[in-house]
């Protein structure tokens, strides 16, 4: 009986024992993980990291080391960038790329979600070749169309102005978007849809009260890849704007580079920081819904 | 009034594809109809062309006294509850049930006190300001009703409301719809139903009367209980019965049935219902007019299983390489006892002979066939 009692004990001491080696090995086994993960994800965002300390140094020393904190951090890069060799400050080129990015946006999201309603869930003459030709306008190199468009442009007067850099788009004029929200749309029930129409709403009521809510985590996706993307063009305004006081802040930061002879590094990186937060703060704000809506593209319907 | 006609109704998909055949049926005022029958029978596309949903390839639809064929489904005076409720996701239940009002421009005093209403018929009224995710199957069920009944519609359209539900609440929902059918009817409210299901038990429990119907045609329609008795073909006699009826190939010669090397007389009424006499029939018994016998004019079968139900035993029996399937009551069995043949003796004014060439049911008592 003793030894019985004895010999639970020394199982339960072993157990123990097998618990916390078990305990220590999940400790060490997850600090590494996270050490690596650390490591890499600091790696990736070294240039983001250090563009941001940068900004924040004095010319002489951005090239000095590799390091990122600024050893008198000053705001003059700001202050001066700011202030731009040109008659404009900043915010005028901010203000500029809004009123692109503004409609483009609006107008992306409207007629991406009456183009896709269309195709996914009405049946017309021609649907399946008109499709076809939207995948095949997506599958066609930006480029090809570059030198058709400018001559189309410039003769309906658009030059210099910021048509040509949101119309297209307010169109349904990207097919990508078009396309994504096609296949979102395709993984929704009809059921919702009958159920409006029975209840009395037409096909226009049954879109902006029945399917635009369903469709909200896709409509953000679209609407967060066309405010990057707008923000981040820089080839669209080179080609058709040409007056300094109309250019957007992709075309300034470039400005500053060109137009003087010693470039001036801390104010380009301090408008550059400046450049990408709202499209940083935007990204974070609606990631949640981001997320959901590239995923929920993709399920099956 | 709110009688629906179908007259003619066909659906052709593609072009070639016939999914409806030129069905015709009459809807009564007030009636509460089932369309029944088993996966891909045009059931639920019938009621989507009812409904408006669904295009329609030939025929008439004639709802009150109107034709309409091209009509929306908001100006045909109907409601339908979906298989999956369909509840608007993003709208509370208030919402939900306000939405069909509010898009025809109802005042909102006027909504407001029909969504109290419904809600207190429905005993929803707790559940008003939540959404259609933070509701349970049931729930969910009830705020389609209430969606529906909330319209005040001439026809009421079910396509298949119970199906998502479980045993119980399909069971307590099945006596729900047809109390709050019965209390509209007694209100003088227009209260027609069609309801699609492809369970028998909904439709022979609901229905005022049955439509049977099998891939895009028309079977039988008839009370529940006219379906059951007399069944107008093999189809609804095998659909229509729970376990199915007894269906066996043989000759009739001279009054005699004959299977194998068996030979049963016909007996009670039947040679008096027989409307033609042909010679190739299948013989139908339903397992509860089937009885264990210990000797005169019965089917010998080998035992092959027995199926305790608590009160009843269904037995499973090989007869000359047909299935047949008997209930008998639990202690009848357990005098008989186990073992291998066991003698079976059909209760003979229950009996139904069709004719095998046509599947036509030649016995039906009156002459009753399809309506």
């Amino acid at each position: 009986m003793a030894d019985v009692h004895l010999n639970k004990e020394a199982v339960d001491a072993s157990d123990e024992m097998a618990a916390m080696r078990r305990a220590r090995w999940d400790l060490i086994s997850a600090t590494i993980r996270y050490a690596l993960l650390f490591a890499v994800g600091f790696l990736m965002l070294y240039p983001l990291i250090w563009l941001v300390g940068a900004s924040f140094k004095t010319n002489s020393e951005i090239f000095s080391g590799a390091g990122f904190l600024p050893e008198s951090p000053t705001l003059d890069g700001y202050v001066k960038g700011w202030q731009t060799s040109t008659p404009y400050t900043f915010g005028r080129f901010f203000w500029n790329s809004f009123l692109i990015i503004l409609p483009k946006v609006i107008g992306t999201a409207i007629s991406c979600t009456m183009a896709a309603y269309a195709f996914a869930r009405f049946d017309f003459p021609f649907k399946k070749v008109l499709f076809g030709s939207v995948i095949a306008v997506l599958l066609l190199p930006n480029v090809v169309t570059r030198i058709p468009q400018y001559i189309l442009f410039r003769d309906l007067g658009w030059l210099d102005t910021f048509l040509p850099l949101w119309v297209p788009s307010a169109l349904a004029g990207d097919a990508f978007f078009v396309f994504m929200l096609v296949q979102f749309l395709r993984s929704l029930p009809r059921d919702m849809e009958e159920a409006a129409r029975v209840d009395g709403a037409n096909s226009l009521q049954t879109l902006v009260f029945i399917v635009v809510p369903m469709l909200a985590p896709a409509l953000i996706s679209v609407c967060l890849f066309q405010f990057m993307w707008t923000m981040n063009d820089f080839l669209g305004p080179l080609i058709y704007i040409s007056s300094v006081d109309k250019y957007p802040v992709s075309l300034a930061l470039k400005l500053s580079i060109d137009t003087t002879e010693a470039f001036e590094w801390n104010r380009i990186l301090a408008m550059s920081v400046l450049t990408i937060t709202p499209a940083l703060v935007v990204f974070f704000a609606a990631q949640r819904y981001f997320i959901e809506g590239i995923s929920a593209g993709g399920r099956k319907g | 009034m709110a009688r629906v006609q179908l007259r003619n109704l066909e659906k052709i998909y593609g072009g070639t594809l016939k999914a409806v055949h030129g069905i015709n049926l009459d809807i009564r005022d007030g009636e509460f109809m089932v369309l029944v029958g088993p996966s891909g029978c045009a059931k639920s596309t019938t009621l989507r062309m009812i409904a408006g949903l669904e295009e329609i390839s030939g025929g008439e639809i004639i709802i009150g006294d109107r034709r309409v064929n091209d009509l929306p489904p908001a100006k045909r005076s109907i409601a339908m509850v979906f298989q999956n409720y369909a509840l608007y996701p993003h709208m509370k239940v208030r919402g939900n049930l306000a939405f069909g009002l509010r898009i025809t421009g109802r005042p909102r005093a006027e909504i407001d006190a029909a969504i109290e209403q419904v809600a207190r018929i429905l005993e929803i009224e707790p559940l008003l300001d939540r959404l259609p995710k933070q509701l349970s199957g049931g729930q969910a069920q009830r705020v389609a009703l209430g969606r529906a009944l909330i319209k005040k519609p001439g026809v009421f359209l079910f396509d298949e409301p119970l199906s998502n539900l479980d045993a119980k609440l399909r069971a307590s929902m099945r006596v729900r719809i047809t109390d709050l059918h019965r209390e509209l009817k007694a209100e003088g409210l227009s209260s027609t139903v069609v309801y699609v299901t492809h369970d028998q038990t909904e439709a022979m429990t609901m229905g005022d009367r049955i439509c049977v119907m099998e891939s895009g045609r028309i079977m039988q329609v008839a009370t529940p209980k006219e379906l059951y008795n007399n069944p107008a073909n093999l189809f609804v006699a095998g659909f229509i019965g729970m376990p199915e009826m007894n269906l066996m190939d043989g000759a009739m010669e001279g009054g005699d049935f004959v299977v194998g090397s068996q030979r049963l007389p016909m007996g009670g009424d039947l040679a008096g219902r027989l409307s033609v006499r042909p010679q190739q029939v299948v013989l139908g018994i339903r397992p509860q007019h089937l009885s264990l016998a210990d000797g005169g004019p019965a089917l010998k079968a080998r035992l092959t299983n027995a199926e305790f139900m608590g009160h009843e035993v269904y037995l499973h029996a090989d007869c000359e390489g047909h299935r047949l399937v008997s209930v008998v009551g639990a202690p009848e069995f357990e005098d008989i006892g186990r073992r291998e043949f066991i003698h079976l003796r059909p209760s003979f004014d229950s009996l139904h002979i069709f004719d095998r060439s046509d599947g036509r049911n030649v016995s039906l008592r009156g002459g009753s066939l399809a309506a």
